[in-house]
């Protein structure tokens, strides 16, 4: 049985844990206010709040698009949908019915056209009020940054979204964001006793005896696969395990249920890796970040993947639960094909801290800048001394069979002076070590352009820290 | 209903905001499913075009739950849902002519089964090269229809005349509609031989033809309904038709309600989308710069059946020179036929592909002579009096959206602050363009522009409206109502605008062209307005005068020579019901004065146009080769415009979609016409990020009459043109940062098209 709150009701199911969770809000529980746009992630028309229960007995709540996100792995936490934030109305109120602030602020400005995907803003900029963000517009655009209108052009959802950053007083003043919202009527009363009743239900959870792929997030398995996924198995334990990220004896180490955005909240993270924000905003969306962690990014072998590549030149190892030690670099031995056993998990990934006077960069340039996949990407590590380079790793993405590490260019590199003209002689070496291929990201002689603009690009980035 | 006497508010936001924020607003895929409800899925042809030697359903009919699956032979009227032209079947009989074209359609009980049995269908088609180019196709004759040609004045002796002629070619790419809400039907049968459908289209009388055809049965047994659309964008104009006649014939044939939603991969792989469009031109301009002779040919990608293609067509020859007046012009246009999915309406309608050219060809001049584009454009604006080559006479703001815009914005200061900073910066460049656009409004085809609006006055006073009006974002239903609202003088809460249904409102046009709230809100008016006489009657009776036009109806009460009386909106209606006055009426409007000639190709098919100018700035990364869109600042016709916040809406909304068709939406198909673009992860429309920075919109100050309702001109297509400025802006920028770049005329400009350009 998977069991679990939605809104305020609770729901115990024998269904099936594969399924997604949209299709389950909608015709299971007929709860029709959560849209279906694209069935993959990219539009976020079905966006909902998933609130887990944390040390400290609160609930946190995220931003997921239903459709990538396993049933299975909604058990035992709170499930918010669009019909769970709306103000209760009267029988009285069949015209104008109450709006939250949030849904007010929207109406204000207009930023509601054919209104398909308007549940899925409302559910992301409600997710924010609920999260340790600050009230900012910016920190709300960032918010709604996987959610796609194809009416507005989006600068009335920006004004509704100014508007209630004007409206707000800051959260710092409320006990915590869920008080906050329910002080402000952002989310109805209710939210206050789900604490209470998430420790309850976790008294009497039973586990999910599951076995199969792992699915973490769900956001690559579940992705153009919904015809499938339900006819396969499939084990929910990925996120179920807790995410840690351990920063000691100059390393740092993550567990794999560890998301993208664990490590954009992490405090210590963020101090050694100020750019982290800026750089994995870049990468997919709110919502996807709040679903997808490190590791199945990893195993997913996508020659283009983002954080292969970040991870790559930060010299990241994985740790498997078999204890088996394999370097990111010695992951890859094919196209989708990893040095790792059907059996073996990522139980950990870990990686040097970088020194102090080291330098970071990442790049990354898609069709469009964010929600997109690149057509390549490269990050550099590297230490400049008096000019001379003394120590560097590049990796590039989308330039081969597999994410790589530009071995040949980073020895020609190492203990050279850094000039324009050693980077000119250094991107003749890296075009002979890369291979791409023309495909719907580009084509092979736009990626060798490409890749070489971005090793420029660290170097510019360089210059300009 | 109580509470007389209220004042109806100055500003009306979307009727529907509040049930779209609450997600309680219902489209297609949230209708109550009837007991024993089966789901339908379509299989497309997996190649582009080829011969079908056989269709195997037996796996997929073996499958537990699959109740039947249809192919072409299961059709009891006839195979055909072609609008314009009969060529389309509504399933592959003998040939595949598209990836995705429908060949059979599976029924079973649930969503899964459905889609799981279609995948069992083995189909057996020997296949054939397939054609996607429109040029070859034209050159293997293979047309929708014979070319059409506009003509005015003599090009031949004009070019001998001109200081400077150039030649050239443009291209611009489809684009995908990406209606959030996918396309779908619910066929629910009623007795009698009766069959409800419900389907998300923007034309439900197309919808009734196509499914009456289909089923062999007259037009009078089936009813469309409609109660909104997530998103259209011309995307569900014709394209609707398959889903409804498929949901139709399985359910008329069964017995039993019939549903099909579908899958966003399906929708994409099987529906047409904005034509692509490769065009020659030849421009001639005298020395002083002014454009002589324009001759250009447009080469349609139309897919492989006509569909919308030949108005589509139509309207790229009406707005060939967009907004400039050319003495001397040849426009010829061939619809190519070709193994791609019908290609369809989108928001401009070919207008937009039309005027990529011209503004092309102006580029390409500027950059030729090393002059300005913008003082090109400028010297040819077109001037009251002066005929397009369609040869209707223009009342032109033209100029004055320019005069308003340059004065407004300060153009030469934008430029001059560009030159800055591109001196001053060597990675990054800006660029800018100046987008001054001519949109006629009225469906090009004159039969077309008629609608009717049913209203209905209930005893209590309140009031419900049906037109042939589609709601799909564009707010067209809060207009009809603020029109009902103003006409009877009543409060917009006694109002309710119903869902679009064929038995209410009959032989409607498609919610289209833009000019959907002109045609039913003006149908609608008149329908108040006869009510509203018929209550003057009855309240005069009560006031004891004859002078009908001594009364007055405002904020639900009655006045006499501007003075309120004891009478209320709710008594003269009760009182009219006692005495049997009809509290119904159909109001019927037809555009006057519009005419237009195929033959001769002349006429004035336009009721009015809209005028507008918009300035747009990008920077360009000469490092990665992306760039932001910084503005865009918008003069725009309005006329008067009723709802600022709806019309201001369409502005930036058709802005974005226009930059998207210009800049990153990429269709791409490879050479075996499969299309690889096939979702939202490999086909990109505009984010939050990717909008221009900021968005300003000035109204042009006007005391002009027009044909408009309440004098606010149409707004729905107009303002997308204003995207294709960014094209030119990121053009500019390029060349500021390689002068020598070599940039095909070739839209969309994606980051792979600038940063090959910016290192060419």
């Amino acid at each position: 049985m998977i069991q679990f709150i939605i809104n305020n009701k609770p729901v115990n199911t024998g269904h099936n844990p594969n399924t997604p969770l949209l299709e389950f809000i909608r015709y299971n529980l007929n709860l029709k206010g959560t849209k279906t746009g694209c069935n993959e992630g990219d539009c976020g028309a079905c966006t909902v709040l998933i609130g887990e229960l944390q040390n400290g007995g609160n609930i946190k709540y995220q931003s997921q698009t239903s459709c990538l996100t396993p049933l299975g792995n909604v058990h035992g936490k709170h499930v918010v949908t669009v019909e769970g934030i709306s103000p209760a109305k009267s029988p009285q109120q069949l015209q104008n019915r109450p709006l939250s602030p949030v849904q007010e602020a929207m109406c204000n400005n207009y930023a509601t056209q054919c209104g398909f995907c308007t549940p899925g803003f409302v559910m992301s900029m409600t997710g924010h009020c609920l999260s340790e963000q600050s009230n900012t517009s910016a920190n709300l655009k960032v918010a709604i940054d996987g959610n796609i209108c194809r009416c507005t052009g989006y600068h009335s959802i920006m004004r509704a979204c100014k508007e209630l950053e004007a409206r707000f007083p800051e959260k710092t003043a409320f006990g915590s964001p869920v008080e906050f919202a329910v002080e402000n009527n952002i989310v109805p009363e209710y939210f206050k006793n789900i604490p209470g009743e998430i420790v309850a239900l976790h008294g009497a959870l039973k586990t999910l005896d599951l076995q199969g792929q792992r699915v973490g997030g769900g956001t690559d398995i579940y992705v153009q696969k919904h015809d499938t996924v339900k006819r396969i198995s499939l084990d929910f334990a990925g996120l179920q395990n807790i995410p840690a990220i351990e920063i000691s004896n100059g390393k740092v180490v993550m567990s794999s249920a560890t998301t993208v955005t664990h490590l954009r909240e992490h405090e210590g993270f963020s101090r050694l890796f100020p750019s982290f924000i800026k750089h994995s905003k870049l990468v997919s969306s709110t919502q996807i970040r709040n679903m997808a962690t490190i590791a199945g990014n990893f195993i997913n072998a996508s020659p283009i993947g983002d954080f292969t590549a970040f991870f790559l030149a930060l010299n990241a190892t994985v740790i498997f639960d078999s204890d088996r030690r394999v370097a990111l670099n010695k992951l890859y031995l094919g196209y989708k094909k990893l040095d790792k056993s059907a059996e073996e998990r990522i139980a950990a990934i870990e990686f040097p801290l970088p020194s102090s006077h080291s330098f970071f960069n990442f790049e990354k340039v898609s069709k469009r800048q964010h929600l997109d996949i690149a057509s390549a990407n490269s990050a550099c590590l590297m230490v400049v001394e008096d000019m001379v380079i003394t120590d560097i790793c590049i990796s590039a993405g989308g330039v081969g069979p597999t994410p790589m590490v530009l071995n040949k260019t980073c020895a020609f590199l190492k203990d050279k002076a850094l000039t324009d003209a050693v980077i000119d002689e250094a991107l003749v070496i890296t075009q002979s070590e890369i291979a791409p291929i023309s495909d719907a990201r580009g084509t092979e002689q736009y990626k060798r352009l490409l890749i070489n603009q971005l090793i420029k690009a660290h170097f510019i980035e360089y210059r300009k820290r | 209903m109580s509470a007389t006497n209220e004042r109806i508010p100055p500003t009306q936001t979307n009727i529907d905001s509040q049930t779209h924020l609450r997600g309680e607003s219902l489209y297609l895929d949230d209708i109550p499913i009837l007991t024993g409800t089966l789901f339908g899925a379509c299989l497309g042809s997996p190649v582009a075009h080829g011969h079908i030697r056989s269709i195997d359903i037996s796996a997929a009919e073996a499958v537990p739950g699959v109740i039947k699956v249809f192919t072409a032979k299961d059709i009891a009227g006839e195979n055909e849902i072609g609008g314009i032209i009969q060529d389309e079947p509504l399933l592959a009989d003998h040939e595949v002519h598209f990836c995705g074209m429908p060949v059979a359609f599976v029924v079973a009980e649930t969503w899964d089964i459905a889609r799981y049995a279609m995948k069992q269908i083995i189909t057996d088609i020997e296949e054939h090269e397939p054609v996607t180019c429109p040029r070859k196709a034209k050159e293997l004759g293979m047309l929708i229809h014979p070319p059409r040609t506009h003509r005015l004045g003599n090009v031949d002796e004009a070019f001998e005349n001109c200081h400077y002629i150039f030649e050239g070619q443009a291209d611009s790419n489809g684009q995908e509609h990406l209606y959030i809400e996918t396309q779908g039907a619910y066929a629910v049968p009623q007795e009698n031989g009766q069959i409800r459908i419900y389907s998300s289209t923007q034309g439900p009388t197309a919808v009734q033809k196509a499914v009456s055809k289909v089923l062999g049965v007259p037009q009078h047994s089936i009813e469309i309904d409609v109660t909104r659309l997530g998103g259209g964008f011309g995307g569900k104009e014709d394209q609707a038709n398959t889903w409804a006649a498929l949901c139709a014939m399985a359910a008329h044939h069964l017995q039993v309600p019939v549903k099909y939603a579908l899958h966003r991969l399906d929708d994409m792989a099987m529906t047409g989308k904005r034509h692509p469009y490769s065009s020659d031109f030849k421009i001639g301009l005298s020395e002083d710069l002014k454009i002589l002779a324009y001759e250009v040919t447009f080469y349609q990608n139309s897919g492989a059946s006509a569909d919308l293609s030949p108005a589509v067509l139509e309207r790229t020859l009406f707005h060939c020179n967009n907004t400039y007046y050319i003495p001397n012009v040849r426009a010829t246009a061939y619809p190519c036929k070709t193994h791609l999915p019908p290609n369809t309406a989108f928001r401009g309608f070919g207008g937009p592909q039309g005027m990529f050219v011209i503004e092309s060809a102006i580029m390409f001049v500027a950059e030729k002579l090393g002059v300005d584009a913008t003082d090109i454009q400028y010297r040819n604006l077109i001037q009251t009096g002066q005929p397009f080559a369609y040869r209707q006479l223009v009342d032109s703001d033209a100029q004055n959206c320019w005069h308003a815009a340059a004065n407004a914005f300060n153009i030469g200061q934008i430029k001059k602050d560009i030159a800055v900073f591109n001196e001053q910066n060597e990675h990054y460049k800006k660029g800018m363009a100046i987008m001054p656009i001519c949109f006629g409004i009225s469906f090009t085809n004159t039969m077309m522009n008629n609608a009717r609006a049913l209203v209905h006055i209930y005893s209590d006073g309140s009031v419900n409206i049906s037109t042939g009006a589609v709601e799909m974002g564009q707010g067209v239903n809060t207009k009809i109502m603020q029109v009902a609202a103003v006409t009877l003088g009543i409060h917009p809460r006694k109002i309710k605008i119903l869902s679009t249904n064929t038995y209410r409102v009959a032989n409607t046009s498609p919610s289209a062209a833009s000019a959907t709230a002109d045609l039913n809100g003006k149908a609608a008016q008149i329908a108040c307005t006869a009510l509203l006489n018929r209550l003057k009657e009855v309240a005069a009776q009560q006031l004891n005068t004859t002078e009908l036009d001594h009364i007055c109806f405002k904020n639900g009460l009655v006045y006499l020579d501007d003075a309120e009386t004891a009478l209320t909106w709710e008594a003269v209606v009760m009182t009219a019901f006692v005495q049997r006055v009809a509290l119904t009426e159909n109001g019927h409007y037809a555009t006057p004065k519009i005419h237009y000639d195929k033959a001769t190709e002349q006429g004035h098919p336009f009721a009015y146009h809209v005028f507008g100018t918009s300035i747009t700035e990008v920077t360009v990364d000469c490092i990665r080769g992306i760039y932001d869109i910084d503005s865009v600042k918008i003069v725009h016709d309005f006329g008067e415009s009723m709802n600022t916040g709806i019309d201001m809406g369409q502005i930036e909304g058709g802005l974005v979609q226009g930059i998207g068709w210009m800049t990153l939406e990429e269709v791409v198909y490879d050479a075996k016409g499969k299309l690889r673009s096939n979702a939202l992860s490999t086909y990109k429309v505009p984010d939050v990020y990717s909008v221009p920075g900021t968005i300003t919109i000035l109204p042009l100050e006007t005391d002009k009459d027009n044909m408009a309702i309440l004098k606010s001109k149409a707004v729905g297509e107009p303002p997308l043109m204003y995207g294709i400025g960014s094209y030119f802006a990121i053009r500019n920028a390029i060349k500021a940062f390689n002068p020598n770049a070599k940039i095909a005329l070739d839209a969309p400009m994606t980051p792979e098209k600038t940063l090959m350009a910016l290192y060419s």
